[in-house]
């Protein structure tokens, strides 16, 4: 035994996080020196120092090593189709104001499969967090082209460089309504948490993208080394420009990288929109989803009926599909 | 529009399909809807838009029919009720969702007012090409329950137990109507509140400590926890273990796939649902859903007139199939004759569970209109040759 081991007695010893985690899930999938950890463990510090009720707080992944997340969170948690995670995250939202609704997933699944739910849902200002981890590539399938591929970065879908124009996606998010939008890497550990931290804090569409190393495709496809080097290539390479103009965050192959808080403003969401604008149409007949769910319960009273007793077929057995059976 | 505390819209009513089913559904207690329009089927969205915000529901036009199926999962686990609403293309792009809703085993109803395919085929006009991909469109080894109304009433009775059976099962339910009945008005009555049967989400009584969230009981059907009730569980659309964790093995994939699809077939006895009509010492038996099965009555009067013993089976429930039934009548009868707005679906399952003890015809129409009952009562005569 090493001296270390002899010296910390590491099974008496918690990790920091690991009441966020599913701890009897670990180790995880993730490969060495990838961002992704790194991210989930901003993310778990954020929700510690946030003082929020954890039981309301649920989270919603899509597919790629980063959809991965949810899967390892100890939250009510998600874990959906390829780029779906933004509409399934909204019907969580709509179908139960009360929570606190987080979605973390990869570049390809949010803003490439995924693109038209990302724009719709910051254009409505659907009151959702978004979390992408950007690690320039389609991680889980094999280093494939994204939609946030730098030009002339290879990928094995474009082994002679790829030539197509990525996404600024602060710049997406912005102009399609994001209300909190800012940028970090994974080296970026204290900004970034007290990033989500403020995130969380607000109401709306916020959207934090986390530039991370993916080692094994990203890294390994354009000699870049390994997680280590490309967190030095943060290191060197990242610029902290808070309040930027997100026209001007475009990033190119192993060029700087603009980081900061760019968007924090106010704006109603789509669920106060919709709110006041019945309000104002219906007056006192206006009757929203409960905020706890729009679930008629087993007994007591319709969340939807104004002060009125529990209707007897509450509590009657299942047997519509029996009555005319056959 | 006078409506009960609940929503309710009891009396008597002078309803589309479309409308009847859009009633049916906030009967039956859907208070989450998300859809994208498409015709013939928009009718159902634009009638809840309408009596949602004073009733409690939400109903949000998603950007696309992906959006749409993924949103009503994610409101189906908060507890609320919920549906969705399309017709033969949003169908085909639901199919990925509608297997996440299978696999994470998500209540949710699907209704499809079916229209001519393929592709963007015949948009106003009716068709029933659909009922294979209810059953099989999405990947995978699943199971799902289909319902197929004739008429306006009949949309609202079966949305009920398209709810009902979702909750029970624990499975997407698609309710394949089609355009004809979507688009017909009849008379429709509506029961009192009190006197519509509605299966409430069965939540778990367990303590957040001790639930698992896909332990199943006797029936197979694992207990719901609902999210933001502290269960903190986890669920997922890849193959899973009963703690909800993703187990990639041969042996995890038989237990949950198995029991995915056992759930239904092993209960289809309890589900399955149709009308029979003179099936004692019938020569024909004709088998028959939706709009067809009006249609057919013509041509079976026609065939009567001419001395033909016709017997009628008219499926409500359509998957399950009433396979036990069919196979016992077959060596009975001298043939069944199945019409239907396609080039040969369900005709498929009839003869499957005949197995070659009778003659198996299929009727079939290429949709845009429906039968001509002549074309239905010739089928019968010549199969009872
Ligand atoms: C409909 C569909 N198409 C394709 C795939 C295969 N697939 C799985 S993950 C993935 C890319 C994920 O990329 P990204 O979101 O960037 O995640 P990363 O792995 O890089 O974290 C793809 C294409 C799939 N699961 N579903
Ligand atoms: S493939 Fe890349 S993104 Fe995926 S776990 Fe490995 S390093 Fe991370
Ligand atoms: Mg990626």
């Amino acid at each position: 035994m090493s001296k270390v081991a002899e010296q910390i007695p590491t099974e008496e010893m918690e990790h920091p996080v690991a009441p966020y985690l599913r701890m009897d899930r670990i180790p995880h999938i993730w490969c060495p020196t990838c961002g992704i950890g790194t991210v989930v463990r901003c993310y778990a510090d954020a929700l510690e120092h946030s003082k929020i009720d954890l039981d309301k707080v649920a989270i919603v992944s899509g597919i790629g090593c980063t959809g991965r997340v949810a899967g390892y969170m100890r939250l009510d948690a998600f874990h959906t189709t390829h780029g779906r995670a933004i509409p399934f995250a909204t019907g969580l939202k709509l179908g139960r104001p009360e929570l606190l609704v987080t979605v973390f997933s990869g570049d390809g699944d949010l803003v490439g499969i995924g693109g038209n739910h990302f724009i719709h849902a910051a254009r409505r200002n659907l009151d959702i967090l978004v979390i992408l981890v950007n690690n320039f590539i389609y991680g889980m399938t094999g280093g494939q082209n994204a939609p946030t591929t730098p030009t002339t970065a290879r990928t094995s879908t474009m082994p002679f460089g790829n030539f197509e124009r990525p996404f600024n996606l602060p710049h997406l998010a912005e102009s399609c309504g994001a209300t909190y939008v800012a940028r970090w890497t994974s080296l970026h550990i204290r900004r970034l948490t007290k990033s989500f931290r403020e995130a969380i804090s607000r109401k709306g569409f916020r959207f934090v993208e986390v530039i991370a190393p993916c080692a094994t495709l990203y890294a390994r496809l354009n000699k870049l080394g390994t997680g280590f080097n490309l967190m030095r290539f943060y290191h060197d390479n990242a610029v902290i420009d808070h309040g930027a103009d997100t026209r001007d965050l475009d990033i190119s192959f192993q060029d700087r990288i603009i980081c900061g808080k760019f968007v924090d403003k106010e704006r109603p969401t789509y669920s106060e929109m919709m709110h006041e604008h019945y309000r104002n149409a219906l007056g006192d007949k206006f009757v929203p989803l409960p905020e706890e769910g729009g679930m008629i319960r087993d007994t007591g009273e319709k969340p939807d009926s104004k002060g009125k007793k529990p209707a007897k077929s509450q509590k009657r057995k299942a047997s519509a599909s029996k009555s005319s059976r056959k | 529009m006078k409506t009960d505390p609940s929503g309710v819209l009891t009396g008597q009513h002078y309803l589309d399909g479309d409308h009847a089913c859009g009633e049916g559904a906030m009967a039956a207690g859907c208070r989450f809807v998300a859809g994208y329009p498409i015709t013939p089927s928009t009718e159902v969205v634009e009638r809840i838009s309408r009596r949602f915000p004073m009733m409690g529901g939400t109903f949000i036009q998603m950007e696309d029919e992906m959006a749409s199926m993924a949103a009503i999962i994610g409101a189906s686990w908060t507890g609320t009720k919920s549906m969705t609403v399309t017709s033969g293309p949003g169908f085909s792009l639901m199919m990925e969702n509608i297997g996440l809703a299978a696999m994470m085993e998500t209540p949710c109803v699907i209704v499809n007012v079916q229209r001519g395919g393929p592709s963007t085929g015949l948009p106003t006009n009716v068709g029933q090409a659909d009922m294979m991909q209810a059953r099989w469109g999405s990947h995978g080894d699943y199971e799902i329950i289909a319902l197929s109304p004739q008429s306006p009433q009949e949309a609202f009775d079966v949305m009920i137990d398209a709810f009902n059976l979702s909750e029970i099962y624990r499975v997407p339910v698609m309710v394949m109507t089609d355009e004809c009945v979507g688009h017909m008005t009849e008379k429709v009555v509506i029961p009192k509140a009190e006197d519509i049967e509605i299966v409430p989400r069965k939540l778990t009584d367990k303590p957040p400590g001790e639930f698992w969230p896909y332990v199943a009981d006797r029936n197979m059907i694992p207990e719901f926890a609902r999210a933001g009730d502290g269960y903190r569980f986890h669920s997922t659309g890849l193959t899973h273990n009963e703690r909800g964790y993703p187990v990639m093995s041969a042996e995890c994939q038989q237990e949950c796939v198995t029991r995915l699809v056992d759930k239904i077939r092993l209960n289809a006895e309890d589900i399955v649902r149709f009308e029979e009509e003179d099936i004692d010492g019938a020569d024909v038996v004709l088998v028959t859903y939706g709009i067809t099965a009006r249609v057919a009555r013509r041509g079976i009067d026609i065939a009567r007139n001419k001395g033909v013993k016709v017997g009628v089976i008219r499926l409500i429930v359509v998957w399950p199939f009433p396979e036990r039934h069919i196979r016992e009548l077959a060596p009975k009868i001298k043939a069944f004759v199945v019409p239907e707005i396609n080039y040969g679906q369900i005709v498929l399952e009839v003869e499957r569970c005949a197995a070659g003890q009778t003659l198996t015809v299929l009727v079939p129409h290429m949709g845009g209109t429906v039968h001509d009952p002549e074309d239905i009562a010739n089928a019968i005569l010549e199969a009872a040759k």
